[in-house]
């Protein structure tokens, strides 16, 4: 028989009343690996857990200006050099004509940057996870609300961590493995 | 309790945007039922419906293909017609749901999150049928490629000074972000029917798209942070799209297109068709799926009201045309707005006055604007009128252009008609997909708007 490596300890709470709560305590407590889960974004858990703002933005910059900088350079080469046309009378390098698709494809880079950046950031697609496994966690996504601490948190022990955690309005703690 | 707060007046309450006294349990329940239970029969016979109308549309395509452009009623010089009107008209439809999607996420008006959901789908199905449109009109469809800058022997590339070259990148770009903006609204969603899926297909399926979802915290800032963006992004480009699209007519010098009051009037009458859309959509499916709890007389009124501002703008561009045309001292520009409103096609031109400019004016009366058969008909009237609006602006321009011994009438053929009622089919058969396969309100956010989901409860000391 193989052991199983522990994944963490997985605490259920009433509501998101309580989970903010939980959050702050296990702030407080100096827990750094805990996670929380709720059917929707709860307002003010992110400093409850006291992790640092998203870094999604500067991607977003960067895949815009890369954006930019390519349609610029894609009119230019084409209208000058590629394929030189003349047409009405405008000049081959019109960059009041090229503002549009500057724009258009500054766009969909930026949009690219902001869906594929939130996926690296949050590391998914995942299609497996430790806690789909746990029977309970399934209302996460629908009416629970849940807390993680991972065993990998330099605080954690499996009593005491799952003492802390019912102390804390925990209805339930489970053990969660790998 | 419910009953007293939908007439609610007092503005210093806010109507709630949920009504029903639900739980978070209850709203998973309702609004993933149609996705877990057995299709209705008015979907099966709708869905037959539909699905033979996107025969039609395969079937008149393959003509157009194969028999080549003249099977449409095209002279020269109305080079363009319903195909043109077509692409406008659902490309127009489309904004709506970025709109409510970005636009009023951005000024954080609350009440979208219950029909943002299905404006989006509609959105892209609608971009879907314009996209049609857009590809086949070009003829030799084997070639359209040409429309992209793609690298190819002949060593041609596309004239980037050409406004029909930057609406191609505009509709291209368009509906990509509409789809990702779409999906990312989805995700937890799909979560939501992964995790309460019975049977095994539903789990992979749903499993697979909902891409591993399971509502951590750090997810929900980096999420939110994405769709913050993306309605950020959004925003400016739907101004954009038809902008652009109205660069296809404005930038040309033809009298009647060749104006400055183009974008912001196509913009305006882009938002007005597609509410309409929602509203004729909305009122269906609400009654159809019992979804009233979520799809609120409130939601309702408050899209009549944005619809009587839109069809406001509009009629006043209209206006506003004939004033520059008169104001300009251009005969031949003079000509071209008398001749839409007394010439040949003056049918065409009263029935869109009727339709866009008095009919939405009704909803200055709050009774009409909170009775449902009332608001069905008026937006029914608004798709009209807004169709008969693409169909002046191309047509009768263009059948009295600069040389009079190049006039000409022009009308549609039965191929033309056709495939426009096939367009519908694509878009219905779309839609009622959506309505069967995906949660047609978004879960996540409706529950982010009850008052349960505020952590902050009145009498905690926070």
């Amino acid at each position: 028989m193989t052991t199983v490596k522990l994944y963490g300890l997985l605490a259920e709470y009433k509501d998101p009343s309580a989970l903010i709560h939980a959050a702050e305590k296990l702030r407080d407590a100096g827990y750094k690996n805990f996670e929380t889960y709720s059917p929707f974004p709860i307002h003010g858990m992110d400093s409850a857990m006291g992790i640092k703002d998203s870094v999604l933005g500067w991607i977003v910059v960067a895949c815009g200006a890369t954006g930019l900088a390519s349609a610029i350079a894609l009119q230019t080469w084409v209208s000058v050099s590629a394929y030189r046309v003349v047409t009405s009378g405008k000049l081959l390098f019109s960059f009041q004509a090229f503002v549009p698709v500057c724009f258009e494809l500054m766009v969909l880079f930026a949009g690219f940057g902001a869906v594929f950046g939130m996926f690296a950031l949050n590391g998914l697609p995942k299609l497996y996870h430790p806690l789909f496994k746990n029977h309970r966690f399934r209302t996460a996504t629908s009416h629970g609300f849940f807390v993680t601490v991972e065993s990998s948190d330099s605080r954690f022990s499996l009593e005491g961590t799952a003492r802390f955690l019912q102390e804390i309005g925990g209805l339930s703690v489970e053990v969660v493995e790998e | 309790m419910s009953a007293l707060v939908v007439g609610n007046d007092d503005p210093s309450k806010r109507t709630p945007l949920v009504l029903g006294g639900h739980d978070f349990k209850s709203v998973s329940d309702i609004i993933c039922r149609p996705v877990e239970a057995k299709a209705p029969q008015w979907w099966m016979i709708a869905f037959g419906v539909a699905v033979s109308g996107l025969c039609l549309l395969i079937a008149m395509l393959s003509k157009l293909v194969w028999s080549g452009i003249g099977v449409w009623g095209l002279n020269n010089p109305v080079m363009w017609g319903w195909d043109l009107v077509g692409f406008v008209f659902w490309v127009g439809i489309g904004h709506a749901g970025t709109l409510i999607s970005a636009i009023l996420f951005l000024f954080r008006q609350k009440w979208r999150t219950s029909i943002n959901r299905f404006a989006e789908a509609m959105t892209i199905f609608a971009v879907m049928s314009a996209g049609i449109y857009i590809v086949f009109h070009v003829g030799r469809v084997w070639v359209a490629y040409f429309l992209f800058p793609i690298p190819n022997s002949m060593g041609i590339w596309p004239n980037f000074r050409s406004p029909l070259v930057w609406d191609v990148f505009a509709v291209s770009t368009y509906f990509t972000i509409s789809l990702l903006f779409w999906f990312v609204g989805l995700i937890p969603d799909l979560a939501t029917i992964r995790d309460r899926a019975t049977t095994k297909t539903r789990k992979i399926w749903y499993g697979i798209f909902s891409v591993g979802w399971r509502g951590a915290n750090r997810h929900w800032m980096n999420y939110e942070r994405a769709y913050l963006i993306l309605a950020a992004l959004s925003t400016p480009l739907v101004l954009s799209v038809h902008s652009i699209v109205s660069f296809d007519f404005a930038v040309s010098q033809v009298p009647g297109w060749h104006t400055t009051i183009f974008p912001p009037y196509f913009v305006a009458g882009a938002i007005f068709s597609g509410f309409a859309m929602v509203v004729t959509l909305m009122v269906a499916a609400r009654e159809l799926f019992n979804m009233k709890d979520f799809m609120t007389m409130h939601h309702l009124e408050t899209m009549n009201k944005i619809i009587l501002a839109t069809g406001t703008m509009v009629g006043y561009a209209y206006g506003m045309e004939f004033f520059m045309a008169w104001f300009s001292g251009n005969t031949f520009e003079q000509y071209a707005f008398i001749n839409r409103a007394f010439g040949p096609y003056y049918w065409a031109y009263w029935t869109m006055v009727s339709c866009n400019v008095i009919s939405p004016q009704l909803f200055w009366f709050k009774k009409i604007r909170r009775s449902i058969p009332m608001m069905f008909i008026i937006s029914i009237f608004v798709n009209i009128g807004m169709w008969f609006e693409r169909f002046v602006i191309t047509v009768t321009s263009l059948h009295r252009d600069f040389l009079p011994s190049s006039w000409f009438y022009y009308s549609p053929t039965w191929v033309e008609v056709c495939q426009f009622i096939g367009s519908f089919g694509l878009f219905l058969t779309f839609f009622l997909l959506f309505l069967k396969f995906l949660p047609i309100i978004a879960i996540s956010e409706v529950k982010g708007v009850m008052p349960a989901a505020n952590p902050h409860q009145p009498g905690e000391e926070h």
